[in-house]
């Protein structure tokens, strides 16, 4: 696995919370550009992995490099990191006592020092982008949970990350909201966003992702291209996975 | 806490948020008069005049009445005393906006100081609990005494012997105890994943605290932040203590020439004036931020 050139690798994650291992030995290469989707029961470790990338949680082993930097290496300052890494959450957590322009010139201003007339530069061009302009002064309780997670998602497009993590960003929304949401992650693959995307919404995983992780009790069990994964999944657990999503009607 | 409920006529002025849920706007006392109509309001006048038409009667015809008038309401004792009074409770305003002031600083210092993690911060920890712990369990008028008598007799140079300056400084380090448990309640109240979001951005753990735990458990802390400042008004009263003549040392000191107490009820009118309105808005507040909350939720 070459470290150089890829936007991520992990190497032998492990993580666990007390006496329970959530990831045991997560080994992953994510190139420039590639978008990977990860699937897999509650519980199986997704978001604590994507936690685990941008360094929300302490790791127990392992090593992650993020554009051939090692960024569990000692001694590096989290904050720069964290800086180059975006990622979005299921509940939204927009911050409640400023307008939708303050969330996402935030990180701009206070993080990278940017002068403000540029942050709102920045932060106007992208909810242009995200048919969000005519929000930027409203405070987050005005806004559909859609909304609110588009407003996440450019608040964290506004550090202009090389990477972006997606923890079920659709999981909390009605579903006449999904598809707002989908769509703006959809444009973001298509401008070569390198994304890891932890998801439900198998439909959408199969159109957007180049390749599909599928995550069991802490392990990559089985990956490959989406095709394949849908269709002839190898692993009877993946087999019954896939099998209870459909019988759900989520597929 | 809104033990009183909340005037009608401050929340009518409120422009109606479409998405609150009505009812629960009017006072407890007079919403129970509401759902029983026209008629329950008129046997609740009636009652109620009757009530008090007897109950004053009773009152103003019992043996004890005129001895206690002259006691606690004499009229001409009332008017003397009153304006003087006021003048002297000028300095208690001062004492308690001084106070106030202070204590927003000293005890948001305090709740940073204990909410800091890391083991290097300890010592940091233990001085805040300590402090807290300290000034929650000795009386005010204990350390009132302390500073007030205590710190002038030291003699040292450049310390104020001022009774006015010791009044503050003890009346800010008390009340600083409960107000920093106050604003870390309110820190400890915003949800870990505001923080997760912040330090998501690359913000630093101060920038963190600066611009989104701090501002979000500050707004929430208002109202039990406005309590704690009654309370600190009414405590200016003990600063009588050091003999400092302020609003209830002036009021003794015109019992004592009269020898009738009614300077004391006309003190006690000054505070129930000002402090009143104050739990009122609190109250109000509280169900504000209620009605706001209950909109959120229903999003």
């Amino acid at each position: 696995m070459s470290v150089n050139g890829a936007a991520l690798v992990i190497e032998g994650l492990h993580k666990s919370f007390g006496r329970l291992e959530v990831l045991k030995g997560i080994d992953l290469s994510v190139a420039e550009h590639e978008v990977v989707c990860l699937i897999g029961a509650s519980g199986s470790g997704k978001s604590t992995m994507l936690r685990c990338v941008n360094l929300l949680e302490p790791i127990d082993r392992g090593r992650i490099f993020v554009e051939g930097d090692e960024i569990t290496a000692r001694g590096v300052d989290v904050n720069r990191i964290r800086q180059r890494i975006g990622i979005v959450f299921q509940a939204f957590n927009l911050f409640p006592h400023m307008s939708v322009m303050r969330n996402v010139t935030l990180g701009p201003m206070e993080a990278l020092g940017m002068p403000r007339e540029d942050a709102e530069d920045r932060g106007l061009g992208l909810l242009e982008r995200f048919g969000l302009a005519d929000k930027r002064d409203d405070y987050p309780d005005r806004l559909s949970g859609g909304q609110q997670q588009r407003v996440a998602i450019v608040r964290a497009l506004a550090m202009q990350p090389d990477l972006m993590l997606l923890d079920e960003v659709t999981s909390a929304l009605d579903p006449e909201l999904v598809a707002e949401v989908l769509n703006v992650i959809r444009e973001l693959a298509e401008g070569g966003m390198t994304m890891v995307i932890a998801t439900h919404e198998m439909g959408f995983a199969r159109d957007i992702a180049r390749r599909i992780l599928f995550l069991d009790e802490g392990v990559i069990l089985e990956e490959g291209p989406p095709e394949q994964i849908f269709s002839s999944p190898r692993e009877p657990r993946t087999q019954r996975f896939l099998q209870s999503i459909i019988e759900a009607g989520r597929m | 806490m809104s033990r009183g409920g909340t005037p009608p006529d401050l929340t009518r002025h409120e422009p109606a948020d479409p998405r609150s849920p009505q009812g629960d706007r009017g006072s407890r006392i007079l919403a129970p008069l509401r759902a029983e109509g026209a008629r329950g309001v008129a046997i609740a006048v009636l009652s109620t005049l009757v009530f008090f038409t007897l109950a004053t009667v009773a009152v103003l015809n019992s043996s004890g009445w005129p001895e206690i008038k002259q006691a606690f309401f004499d009229g001409e004792i009332f008017r003397e005393a009153f304006p003087k009074i006021l003048e002297k409770f000028t300095r208690n305003v001062v004492i308690f906006l001084s106070a106030e002031g202070l204590v927003l600083v000293l005890a948001l210092l305090l709740a940073v100081l204990r909410n800091l993690t890391g083991p290097v911060f300890f010592p940091l920890r233990l001085i805040a609990t300590a402090y807290t712990d300290l000034f929650r369990a000795v009386p005010t008028i204990l350390v009132i005494a302390l500073l007030g008598f205590g710190a002038p007799a030291l003699r040292l140079k450049g310390v104020p012997n001022s009774d006015m300056f010791w009044a503050i400084v003890a009346l800010t380090l008390v009340y600083s105890a409960y107000v920093a448990e106050v604003y870390r309640a309110g820190i400890e109240s915003v949800h870990p994943s505001q923080v997760a979001s912040a330090r998501a951005l690359g913000l630093s753990r101060r920038k963190t605290l600066r611009f989104v735990v701090l501002p979000q458990a500050v707004r929430r802390v208002i109202p039990p932040l406005l309590n704690d400042f009654i309370g600190l008004q009414k405590d200016s009263a003990l600063v009588a203590f050091l003999g400092f003549t302020e609003g209830l040392r002036q009021a003794q000191i015109i019992q004592f020439e009269n020898f009738d107490f009614t300077p004391y009820v006309a003190l006690a009118l000054v505070y129930v004036v000002i402090t009143i309105p104050q739990a009122r808005f609190v109250d109000w507040l509280v169900a504000r931020d209620r009605r706001r909350r209950q909109a959120a939720i229903g999003v």
